[in-house]
């Protein structure tokens, strides 16, 4: 399968990456790991004309610890963010989401900026941001904008990001002692996307919930955190019965709209959202 | 506009121009000549494609020859050594690895990465590293076999 013919351009910094975007606009599309992009111009679900090269720029793949928050660039693999110890002393979570993306391959090119700028709303990565309360940057000509990750996700591929800005670093805020994290998904048996990913961080005091943030993808057209399961949970005891009865109102909001397929009904992907909050929240309490 | 690329195969330098939209297998198997790497669903599914770019296992259907600029390419051709079989592929033929033998080239360049990586894996860590290639004869059984095989005459 060839994509439609395009022009390729190798940008050597993110300024000229900039400087290209704004010259070829909504003719032009990023390429970086080209995981998610590559598959839709063979489709030929994307036939952009001017495809701008950005993996090519030196410096957008790292993993920094910068005291409150761990600096992720935008650039970086999947197998990096799976393998940091760094990530994994500091934020698990999104180690743990990076470790069931794909396969071992995908996760060699695939990069956590074009998995989020993509927006796919059954990729891993969007759940564990939002529970992580990340902060994403991104870069136009007038300078950095740093994005608050419940502003990011707009709807189906869709995201905050202006046509002529580039997402350029992940923050996640470190999480404290006692902190525990979990991200665990059904994945299609085919492609391996999400039906259902939960993510969750847990945070406890006194033995009880301090700090709840669960998040889901795979459920509706864009990731969301789901403040009924966190509220029931907010200030109880982490113990099997208030999971169960925290999980049992996952997905229930209703403003969701659940996306529906032929291998997933809307009922059986809100009832798999229970399933898979039962049991990352059951992997956060066994983790204490 | 055809691009210029300059890629290292198997150790040897190869400078050509390519179209933009070519794909890294097309690129090996048509302009260079390197059948070895396969054409399976040509969707970054099964793993057939699988080669080594910089060290790393990817799927060569879904990257770009231009993206390939510079890099260092390892493919099934490149694994014998004077006429002696890698033990990855010995250990393919000794244990039974292969049926059909079509995705055999894909199964050997990811176990590669995985021995590089991991001298002693254990079942479950080579069916992990597997994960990304596809058998339809089914026969991964045979196949985590052969890994062991290799991972034993590597250590040896």
């Amino acid at each position: 399968m060839y994509p439609a013919p395009f022009e390729y351009h190798r940008a050597r910094s993110v300024d000229e990456a900039l400087s290209l975007l704004s010259q070829y606009g909504e003719a032009a599309k990023l390429i970086a790991g080209g995981h998610s992009l590559l598959p839709m111009m063979k489709l030929r679900l994307a036939t952009p004309a001017h495809v701008i090269d950005i993996r090519t720029i030196q410096g957008l793949q790292y993993i920094e610890d910068r005291g409150d928050y761990i600096a992720i660039g935008a650039g970086t693999p999947h197998a990096m963010i799976e393998q940091s110890e760094l990530l994994r002393a500091k934020m698990p979570l999104l180690s743990q989401a990076a470790a069931v993306i794909g396969d071992p391959q995908i996760r060699n090119m695939g990069t956590i900026g074009g998995s989020l700028a993509h927006a796919d709303p059954a990729a891993d990565y969007p759940a564990a941001v939002l529970a992580a309360e990340a902060q994403l940057v991104a870069t136009g000509e007038s300078g950095e904008r740093v994005i608050p990750v419940e502003e990011f996700f707009v709807d189906l591929f869709q995201t905050d990001l202006d046509e002529r800005e580039i997402l350029t670093e992940i923050r996640v805020p470190a999480i404290s002692e006692n902190t525990r994290c979990a991200y665990r998904k059904f994945p299609h048996p085919a492609s391996r996307f999400a039906v259902v990913g939960c993510a969750a961080v847990v945070t406890m005091e006194n033995n009880r919930c301090s700090d709840v943030r669960i998040a889901f993808t795979g459920v509706a057209s864009t990731a969301f955190r789901d403040t009924g399961v966190e509220d029931a949970l907010k200030a109880q005891p982490l113990t099997s019965q208030s999971i169960e009865k925290a999980a049992a109102l996952a997905a229930e909001n209703d403003e969701l709209e659940i996306m529906e397929d032929h291998f997933a009904t809307e009922d059986y992907r809100r009832h798999l959202a229970k399933v898979f909050a039962r049991r990352t929240l059951n992997q956060i309490a066994s983790a204490f | 506009m055809e691009i210029p690329i300059k890629v290292t195969v198997n150790g040897e330098v190869y400078e050509h121009r390519v179209e933009p939209r070519m794909l890294l297998v097309t690129f090996l198997r048509e302009v260079l000549g390197l059948t070895g790497t396969h054409v399976g669903c040509d969707t970054s599914s099964c793993g057939a494609c699988t080669i080594l770019m910089d060290g790393k296992a990817v799927k060569s259907c879904t990257l770009l020859a231009v993206q390939a600029d510079g890099a260092e390419l390892l493919t099934m051709e490149g694994l014998a050594r004077n006429g002696e079989l890698h033990p990855i592929q010995e250990g393919f033929w000794r244990e039974h690895g292969l049926q059909c033998g079509f995705c055999t080239p894909g199964m050997i360049m990811a176990a590669y990465q995985l021995l590089e990586e991991n001298a002693s894996p254990d079942e479950k860590e080579i069916r992990r590293a597997l994960e990304g290639n596809y058998c339809r004869c089914t026969g991964y059984h045979n196949i985590v076999k052969s890994v062991q095989y290799a991972a034993k005459k590597i250590n040896r």
